[in-house]
């Protein structure tokens, strides 16, 4: 097992107040100069409920989360609904402690509260037994007096954060000054009390572990955010100020940093009565000249389909988010999943002319969002950003000044006023919007208000005033121009100076991995343990979907001899893709998929990757290894 | 000086710069009503004082979607049932604009329901013409949802269980703050109507008896019709909620009965519309949303230097 690296697991019920403790506790080993990472795992429930967040930290780079963990705070859940050993549901009040233990390192830690989880409630899990089976250290506290005695029973969570304190020999200041800085002042200082007593209860103690936490220094300033923060920050960057929603996990994430923070940016935020309604009002907002982005999960993406269809005919410029997670259907929703590929890719009548981004990790999640809106409203159309619960959630520390980047309040290819005077006009006197030529495909638009510039937006197909036409000539030449846009989007997107596409790896190992969206840094570290273990592999996280990247998939299948797909779905969804993309390396490229609910740890990456090399069934039986066409 | 130079510019405004140059023609069927609302809207404009390059009408998808079509304008012709949001995201975009939503029954009062229920509780201070035909037009004359009861068409060959909706009463619960119906075979007050309608600040609500003489009734069956300001017999205060809720009811079953009565049902002038009210709480800015993307003076906020801290 790596010591160098502590993976800290935080569990109790919802709304035990897991999030923001864990969240407190990155920043602060953040604030330490450590590099970390977060991963949130719970239920779709308010109230109890096995919840708990694993924080890992290291003082080297961290991209994803790592395989089990080394040190549990079980705070037993204070609302669970039974805690009758016969029950349907086990004994809840135990959970965060009894479930837990599979992954948990040998040689880890257990800080559990007495307080909820007694001596009896101990011994029926065998717990001392298999803590000598695994070398794992106990410290049972009763955190929950600790809480009672100096203020209240929720502030067990403190308590248990002074725990881990005193542990791992942590300075506290760090704790406090979060405490201070995000509570009123005499909760803030009850908290600190409770903090302090806990810190010095455990200290009074001999440790018979050795895990401390690593030390580091980080070079510049961090900022700690999740995939939802960056997404909305680069949408505020890029002058978005519409944005329209209906509530739902995990996209809600997103709608409600922008509703917190569009005002005083001088936007507008809109919550209204479905998803139809949400996508619709943003193509409207967008028609009148605002840049505007709505979006959903799964099932009410599934009702954006009709506006998302008018986007793409009446080339309205609109970026819509899609935060997957499992279905179908309601699905689960609090996992996450990548199965909503071909639904984004797709969903709506007609051949589909849009963009599909999907950002990998926090920073592609800003630049990503940013380019979507460029593109959208330089080629007029929809740009989707597609993302998953994993990546919406997971905290991870960034160069502050990564940020530090100049606004975009561009319009894209809209004519002024001047500039309509000069411009084609049917004899009519209307603006012709719609041009059968247009540089790129692109032809520049107006926006209502403005003198000189008066057309028809219409869901029908359109003669180049904007009215409807059934011309065979004309629909031909409409649809040519609409879609050679995605031909100069790619065009653009090859010529950037910076890809979509992430290579990781030595660039002439013999096999390769190719996977996508939030997957990708969980992929690079399997790549560099095989490699650690004498395998000969590289990787390629791909983030452009649509248009997609022919070229430089092309070049990396090429220089391989065989490829092992990784994707958070049953079907193969982005295998599927990429083989229909390409129309060859059907032979080349196998898939491993997972689809229970969790993502991908690396170690399952390396099994898989043995799997595919070796023959032989997969350790986990919950994933599904597919060989190549032929094999 | 504002990038949208056509929104309050001083000039004479007639009725015909409503009528597209050359094209298109109407498409819709000898005697349809509908041609009825296209006159009206055109003739309300002046009486307004909107020009077409301020002015953008909202259609969804049906034979009174076509208005977009047959109306010069900036124009938006949705998917059905959809206008309703496009219309007023337009509007929170730039509420200096002149918007205006129309459709069809089926269009608003069926598939876009929900839409019409939400528009009409925010009040928007926009303008939505609902085209009554009692019928599904564009698709061959199916039950609407204000197809009355028994109503027979080839999907309700035994007639239609169900009773029709009310329209607006419905308007009046949901929250709109003007609320009137006129038929295409008045038009001197439909004329009237679309104008106040137009001028009302906040939603304003038109259910617009539209014949269809192909599908179902032709124009005399709107004939005779009464105007319930102009009539001795009807006696209710339009701004008393009550009131104006018993006459709708009224209004709305005799229709069915073959008694037309149209008129204005109800107002709430002092109501102040959705962007007041946002603007009130601190959700909408001065300056209009799509303005500010050409202000060359405009201030662009960053995340960097607004947000970021939160993070450290
Ligand atoms: C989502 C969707 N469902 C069905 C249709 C087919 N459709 C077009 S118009 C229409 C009904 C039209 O009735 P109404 O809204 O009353 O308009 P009218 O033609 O009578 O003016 C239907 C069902 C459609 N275009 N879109
Ligand atoms: S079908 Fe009816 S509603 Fe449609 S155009 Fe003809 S008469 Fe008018
Ligand atoms: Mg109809």
């Amino acid at each position: 097992m790596t010591e160098n690296e502590l993976i800290w697991r935080i569990a109790g019920g919802s709304g035990d107040g897991i999030d923001s403790t864990s969240q407190n506790f990155a920043k602060a080993l953040m604030r330490a100069g450590l590099h970390v990472f977060t991963h949130r795992h719970y239920p779709s429930r308010i109230r109890g409920g096995h919840t708990f967040v694993e924080v890992r930290a290291s003082a080297s780079n961290v991209r994803s989360r790592g395989d089990g963990y080394n040190f549990l705070l079980a705070l037993g859940d204070s609302f669970a609904r039974n805690p009758s050993e016969g029950s349907v549901y086990g004994n809840e009040e135990l959970k965060p402690l009894s479930e837990n233990l599979d992954d948990l390192r040998e040689g880890g830690i257990i800080v559990y509260d007495e307080g909820l989880i007694d001596e009896e409630a101990a011994a029926e899990l065998n717990l001392e037994e298999r803590a000598e089976e695994n070398g794992w250290h106990l410290y049972p506290m009763n955190l929950r007096e600790m809480a009672r005695e100096h203020g209240r029973e929720v502030m067990r969570n403190t308590a248990g954060v002074g725990v881990t304190a005193a542990l791992l020999d942590i300075d506290v200041s760090y704790f406090e000054e979060l405490i201070r800085a995000n509570m009123p002042e005499d909760i803030a200082e009850t908290n600190i009390t409770i903090l302090n007593e806990a810190y010095d209860a455990v200290s009074e103690q001999e440790f018979t572990h050795d895990l401390r936490v690593p030390t580091g220094d980080h070079e510049n300033e961090q900022a700690l955010l999740s995939g939802s923060n960056a997404i909305a920050y680069a949408a505020l960057d890029e002058g978005c100020r519409f944005i329209s929603g209906y509530p739902m996990t995990p996209w809600t994430d997103v709608f409600t940093i922008m509703s917190q923070h569009l005002p005083k940016f001088g936007g507008v935020s809109e919550q209204v009565e479905d998803e139809i309604a949400a996508a619709a009002l943003a193509l409207g907002a967008s028609h009148a000249g605002a840049k505007a982005m709505s979006g959903s999960s799964g099932g009410g993406f599934s009702l954006m389909s009709e506006p998302l269809g008018l986007a793409e005919m009446t080339e309205t410029p609109i970026v819509l988010l899609e935060a997957m997670r499992a279905g179908p259907s309601t699905g689960m929703p609090t996992k996450p999943e990548q199965a909503d590929l071909e639904h984004v890719l797709y969903t709506s009548q007609g051949d589909s002319c849009r963009v599909v981004f999907a950002p990998s990790n926090i920073r592609e999640c800003y630049d990503q969002t940013r380019k979507a809106f460029e593109i959208a409203y330089e080629y007029h159309l929809p740009a989707i950003v597609v993302y998953d619960q994993k990546l919406q959630g997971e905290l991870r520390n960034v160069d502050a000044d990564f940020f530090d980047r100049e606004p975009n309040p561009d319009p894209g290819t809209v004519l002024t006023e001047d500039e309509l005077a000069e411009a084609a006009h049917h004899e009519s006197g209307k603006f012709e919007r719609y041009q059968h030529d247009s540089e790129k495909g692109v032809s520049p638009r107006s926006i209502p208000g403005q003198k000189g510039g008066r057309f028809l937006a219409s869901g029908n197909e359109h003669s180049p005033t904007g009215h409807i036409s059934e011309d065979p000539a004309n629909r031909v030449a409409q649809m040519n121009r609409r879609l050679q846009k995605l031909d100069s989007v790619r065009s653009e997107l090859d010529a950037a100076e910076e890809s979509h596409q992430t290579v990781h790896g030595p660039e002439d190992a013999d096999y390769g991995l190719l996977t996508w969206g939030s997957q990708q840094d969980t992929v690079f570290e399997a790549v560099d343990r095989l490699n650690e273990q004498g395998h000969s592999v590289k990787a390629m996280g791909v983030g452009d979907l649509m248009p997609y990247p022919v070229a430089e998939v092309t070049d990396f299948l090429e220089s391989v001899e065989e490829c092992l797909v990784v994707e958070m779905n049953a079907t193969a969804q982005f295998r599927g893709l990429t083989q229909k993309e390409l129309g060859r390396f059907g032979p080349k490229l196998s898939s491993l998929l997972k689809y229970n609910g969790n993502p991908f740890e690396p170690r399952d990456i390396v099994e898989g990757f043995e799997t595919s090399i070796d023959g032989g069934d997969l350790p986990d039986e919950t994933m599904k290894y597919v060989p190549a066409a032929g094999d | 000086m504002s990038a949208f130079s056509a929104i309050g510019e001083e000039e004479e405004i007639e009725s015909e710069d409503f009528t597209p140059g050359t094209e298109p023609q109407p498409t819709w069927c000898p005697g349809c009503g509908d041609f009825g609302v296209l006159k009206a809207l055109k003739q309300a404009m002046p009486e307004v004082g909107r020009s077409p390059e301020e002015t953008l009408l909202v259609t969804g998808i049906g034979c009174s979607g076509k208005l977009s079509s047959y109306f010069e304008s900036y124009g938006y012709h949705s998917i059905h049932g959809r206008s309703l949001p496009v219309a007023r995201a337009a509007k929170l975009a730039n509420p200096e604009l002149e918007v205006i939503a129309a459709g069809g029954d089926g269009d608003g009062y069926g598939i876009g329901g929900n839409h019409f229920i939400h528009t009409a509780r925010e009040n928007h201070d926009m303008t939505y013409i609902v085209f009554n035909n009692e019928i599904f037009g564009l698709t061959k004359g199916q039950t609407s949802p204000t197809s009355p009861k028994g109503h027979k068409s080839k999907t309700q060959p035994h007639g239609s269980a169900k009773s029709p909706l009310r329209p607006l009463s419905l308007s009046l619960a949901a929250g709109s703050s003007y609320v009137a119906r006129t038929a295409a075979v008045n038009p001197n007050q439909a004329k009237e109507i679309i104008t106040e309608a137009i001028e009302h600040d906040g939603f304003a609500h038109v259910d617009f008896l539209t014949q269809c003489p192909t599908w179902n009734k032709d124009a005399k069956h709107y004939v005779p019709y009464t105007d319930v300001q102009d009539s001795d017999e009807y006696d209710f205060d339009v701004t008393d909620r009550r009131e104006a809720g018993q006459m709708m009811y009224e209004v709305e079953s005799k229709l069915y009965e073959g008694e037309v009565l149209t008129g204005r049902f109800y107002r709430d002038d002092p109501r102040p519309s959705y962007s007041e009210e946002k603007q009130a709480i601190g959700e909408m800015p001065d300056q209009p949303v799509a303005e500010q993307y050409f202000d060359e003076d405009h201030q662009w906020d960053r995340s960097y230097d607004e947000l970021l801290d939160l993070h450290k």
